[in-house]
C-alpha cells in the first residue's frame, strides 16, 4: 500500500467572478521514504494541492471530487475531529517564509514544546526534552531552545520550523517552497537536511517549488503541473532526460545551464498561464503550445501511461500522434 | 576601444546602528559597513553583474551610485565627472535610472499605467504637448514588450500579471532614454518561463541604444548568461571581479568556488556529495578582522584572520581579494 494516494482530486474556490478550478483532476501516489517534486508556474495549483492534502483549505475552497488516501484511509470522508487528529500526527506542512511564523515574544523551544504537549500528551519536562532532541535533529545546538526568534538567523529559524514540523513524527511532510526566500548556500543546507531526515525517518515528502533546477538532486519523482492539472509525471530521469510533454520541455529549457560553454539565452514560454475560472477548452496548454494540433483545442488529452512510472497528458502520445520524447 | 562610462572608486556606505541604551551610554555607536570600499568600472553599453547573498550590499551599492543612498566615502565618476556630493543632479538623473525588484511596491496601485510610465517626463518637464507625451509613453511600453501599447495605457497595476507589471516598471525607466541602468534583481520574483523574455528585452536596449547595466542578482547562472563581466560581493566587499567567462569557468576566490559548487545541475544525478559551506554569513554589523570570508573559508590560513588581503590582478582584468594569490602566502 502506498503512503499517499491522490485520485482525481478536484479543488475549487468560490469567488465573486465564478469558480476557480485551481486543482482539476490531479492523481499521483507516494511511498514511504520517497520524495515527489511538484513543479509549475505560479498559480498552477501547487499550494492548493498541498492544502487539500492537509485539509487546511480556506473556507472559500472545497474539495469537490476525488480521493486523498493516506495509508489507504480516505481523508475526504473523515469527520472534522478525526481530521484534526490525523493532520497533526500524520501530515506536516512547511510553508514559504514559515520562519517568520514564530511568535517573537516566546522562546523558540517553548513554541515547539507546546506543540508536543498539545498533540502528544507529554509533560512539560518531556516536551522540553523532545524540543531539545528535535533541535539536534535539525542541526541546532540543544541549548538554544531557550532563545527567542530574534536571536536566530534566517536559516536557523527555517531549521526550527522543520523541527516543529517533525514534532509529531509525521509520516508525510510537505514543503511548500521551503527554501524560496533563502540564500543559495542556506537553500542547499536546508534541502540536504530535509533529504537526510526523510531517509532517516522514512517519511514521504512532497517538495513544492517553481524552480525545477533544485529538484533533480532531491526527488525521486516529479509532477509537472499546468493550469490545475498534471501535464507530466515521472521519475527524475523521465522528466529531465526523456520529457514528452511540450510544456515540460519548454519549462526545462527555461533554466540556464551554467556548465555549458555557450551562452544562449533560453526562449522562455510565450504568453501567460490561463485564467482558471474559464480555462481553455481541450488541452489547457494549447494557446501557448508550439506543437498544438487541431484536436488540441477541442478535446482534452487523457493522462496516459508511457513508461513504467511515466504518465503524460498530451495528444502527441496517442497513437497517430508523433512522439518525440 | 571600450569607452569608460562609470568609475566607482573605494565606495563606502556606513550606517550607524543604535543598539540598546547601554551602548549609547558607553559612547561609540556600532557601525554597519553595508558597502566597505568597492571599486569597479562600467563601459558604455556594458553589462556588469553584481552577485552576492542578501545583505552583502548589492542594493546599497546600486543606490549609492545613483545618489539614492548616502555614500560615506569614495568617488563616483560618470562620464568623467564626479557625482558624489554633486548638488545639481538633474542631468545625471536623466541619464541614470533604477529598476527595482518588486514591481508590486514600485508602482502606485491607484494610477493608470500611462501615468506611471509618463511620470518621469512630467517631473523633468521633458515634453510640451500631450501628443508628444503619449507618443513617448507608447514607445516606452512597446520597447518594454507591452504591445500593442494602447491595450495597457488605461489599465492599473493590479490588472496586470507579475511579468507585465515588471515590464511596465521597466518602461517607466526606459522612457527617460537612459544611458545607464541599475537593475536590482529585476526578474527574481518572476517565473523562469517569463524571466528570459524580460531579460532579452533589456539586452535589446543595450544592443539598440547602447544602454549599460549594473545588473544585480543572486543568480549566478543568469549572470553567466547575460554579463560581460561579473563581480562577486560578500559582506560589503567585492571578492572577485572579471569577465563572465573567467569568473564562471576559472573562479579563483574560495567564495566564488563555493557558490559554483552548489549550483544545481538539472538532470544530473549526484555521484558525490556537494561541498556545502557550513554556517551563515555574519551580519554586516559584525566586526570582522582580516578577510571578511575568513570565518567560513574552507582553506583559510593563519594570516587570513589578521590581515585583510589585497586586491590582486591574477590575469588581465581578473581581480581576486584573497591571500592565496598574494606573494609569499603560498
Ligand atoms: N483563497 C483563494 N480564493 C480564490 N482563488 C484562489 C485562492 N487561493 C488560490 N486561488 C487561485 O487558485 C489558483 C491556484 O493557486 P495556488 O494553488 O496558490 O497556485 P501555486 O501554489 O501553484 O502558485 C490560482 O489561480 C489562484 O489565484
Ligand atoms: N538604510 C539602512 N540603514 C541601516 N542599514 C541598512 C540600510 N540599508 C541597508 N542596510 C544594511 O546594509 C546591508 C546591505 O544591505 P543591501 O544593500 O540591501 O544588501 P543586498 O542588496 O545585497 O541584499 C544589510 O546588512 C542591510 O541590513
Ligand atoms: S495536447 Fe496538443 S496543445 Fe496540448 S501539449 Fe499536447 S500537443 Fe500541445
Ligand atoms: S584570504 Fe584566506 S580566508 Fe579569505 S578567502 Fe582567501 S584563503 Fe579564504
Ligand atoms: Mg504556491
Ligand atoms: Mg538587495
Amino acid at each position: 500500500m502506498s503512503l499517499l494516494e491522490v485520485k482525481d482530486l478536484k479543488t475549487y474556490f468560490t469567488t465573486s467572478k465564478g469558480k476557480t478550478k485551481a486543482v482539476d483532476g490531479v492523481s499521483f501516489s507516494l511511498d514511504y521514504g520517497q520524495c515527489l517534486g511538484l513543479v509549475g508556474e505560479s498559480g498552477c495549483g501547487k499550494t492548493t494541492t498541498a492544502l487539500s492534502i492537509c485539509q487546511l483549505l480556506p473556507k472559500e475552497g472545497k474539495v469537490e471530487d476525488g480521493q486523498i488516501l493516506l495509508e489507504g484511509v480516505d481523508y475526504a470522508s473523515m469527520t472534522e475531529t478525526e481530521i484534526m487528529k490525523h493532520r497533526w500526527a500524520d501530515v506536516s506542512i512547511i510553508f514559504q517564509g514559515a520562519m517568520n511564523a514564530f511568535n517573537p515574544v516566546k522562546k523558540v523551544g517553548w513554541q515547539i514544546a507546546e506543540a508536543c504537549m498539545h498533540h502528544q500528551n507529554l509533560t512539560k519536562e518531556q516536551a522540553w526534552e523532545r524540543a531539545g532532541d528535535l533541535f539536534e535533529m535539525v542541526g541546532i545546538a540543544r541549548e538554544r531552545v531557550s532563545q527567542y526568534p530574534h536571536e536566530f538567523s534566517g536559516g536557523m529559524k527555517q531549521r526550527a520550523m522543520i523541527a516543529m514540523a517533525l514534532a509529531c513524527s509525521p509520516k508525510l511532510i510537505i514543503g511548500d517552497e521551503p527554501t524560496t526566500a533563502l540564500d543559495v548556500m542556506i537553500q542547499a543546507q536546508i534541502l540536504e537536511l530535509l533529504e537526510k531526515l526523510r531517509k532517516e525517518l522514512n517519511m514521504g515528502m512532497i517538495l513544492i517549488t517553481h524552480d525545477l533546477s533544485i529538484l533533480s538532486e532531491t526527488c525521486d519523482k516529479i509532477a509537472v503541473m499546468y493550469a490545475g492539472k498534471i501535464a507530466e509525471l515521472g521519475t527524475v530521469d523521465d522528466i529531465f532526460n526523456h520529457p514528452v510533454h511540450p510544456y515540460t520541455k519548454r519549462l526545462l529549457a527555461c533554466f540556464p545551464n551554467i556548465n555549458s560553454e555557450e551562452r544562449v539565452i533560453p526562449d522562455g514560454i510565450p504568453g501567460y498561464p490561463p485564467n482558471l475560472i474559464d480555462p481553455p477548452e481541450g488541452c489547457r496548454f494549447c494557446p501557448r503550445c508550439a506543437e498544438s494540433m487541431e484536436l488540441c483545442g477541442s478535446e482534452e488529452p487523457e493522462f496516459l501511461q508511457v513508461g513504467p512510472e511515466h504518465f503524460v497528458s498530451c495528444h502527441l502520445c496517442k497513437e497517430g500522434g508523433e512522439q518525440n520524447g | 576601444m571600450a569607452e569608460k562610462m562609470l568609475e566607482v572608486k573605494d565606495l563606502k556606505v556606513y550606517y550607524e546602528i543604535k543598539k540598546g541604551l547601554a551602548q549609547t551610554f558607553f559612547g561609540k555607536p556600532q557601525v554597519l559597513r553595508a558597502v566597505d570600499g568597492v571599486s569597479f568600472h562600467i563601459d558604455r553599453g556594458e553589462i556588469l553583474s553584481l552577485v552576492g547573498e542578501s545583505g552583502s550590499g548589492k542594493t546599497t551599492t546600486g543606490k549609492a551610485i545613483l545618489q539614492l543612498a548616502p555614500a560615506s566615502g569614495g568617488s563616483i565618476l560618470f562620464d568623467g565627472e564626479e557625482i558624489a556630493g554633486k548638488k545639481d543632479l538633474s542631468e545625471f538623473r536623466k541619464k541614470a535610472q533604477m529598476i527595482y525588484q518588486d514591481p508590486y511596491q514600485s508602482l502606485n496601485p491607484r494610477q493608470y499605467i500611462s501615468d506611471i510610465v509618463g511620470e518621469p517626463l512630467d517631473v523633468n518637464g521633458l515634453v510640451t504637448t500631450q501628443e508628444e507625451r503619449n507618443e513617448r509613453i507608447r514607445e516606452a511600453l512597446e520597447s518594454a514588450g507591452l504591445t500593442p501599447a494602447d491595450d495597457y495605457l488605461y489599465r492599473r497595476p493590479f490588472e496586470l500579471s507579475g511579468g507585465q507589471r515588471q515590464r511596465a516598471a521597466i518602461a517607466g525607466s526606459l522612457i527617460m532614454k537612459p544611458e545607464f541602468v541599475v537593475a536590482d534583481e529585476p526578474v527574481s520574483m518572476l517565473d523562469a518561463s517569463i524571466r528570459t523574455g524580460i531579460v532579452k528585452m533589456m539586452l535589446e536596449q543595450r544592443d539598440k541604444k547602447g544602454v549599460a547595466y549594473l545588473f544585480i542578482t543572486h543568480d549566478l547562472s543568469l549572470a553567466w548568461l547575460i554579463s560581460d563581466r561579473i563581480a562577486i560581493m560578500y559582506l560589503g566587499k567585492i571578492m572577485e571581479i572579471g569577465t563572465a567567462h573567467e569568473i564562471i569557468k576559472n573562479p579563483k576566490h574560495p567564495y566564488t568556488q563555493a557558490l559554483l559548487d552548489i549550483m544545481p545541475v538539472p538532470g544530473k544525478v549526484l555521484t558525490e556529495k556537494r561541498r556545502i559551506l557550513e554556517g551563515e554569513t555574519p551580519n554586516a554589523g559584525t566586526e570582522v578582522r582580516g578577510c571578511k570570508f575568513c570565518g567560513r573559508c574552507p582553506v583559510a590560513m593563519e594570516i587570513c584572520g589578521q590581515v585583510e588581503p589585497e586586491n590582486k590582478e591574477v590575469s588581465p582584468g581578473h581581480f581576486v581579494m584573497c591571500h592565496k594569490y598574494t606573494a609569499g602566502a603560498e
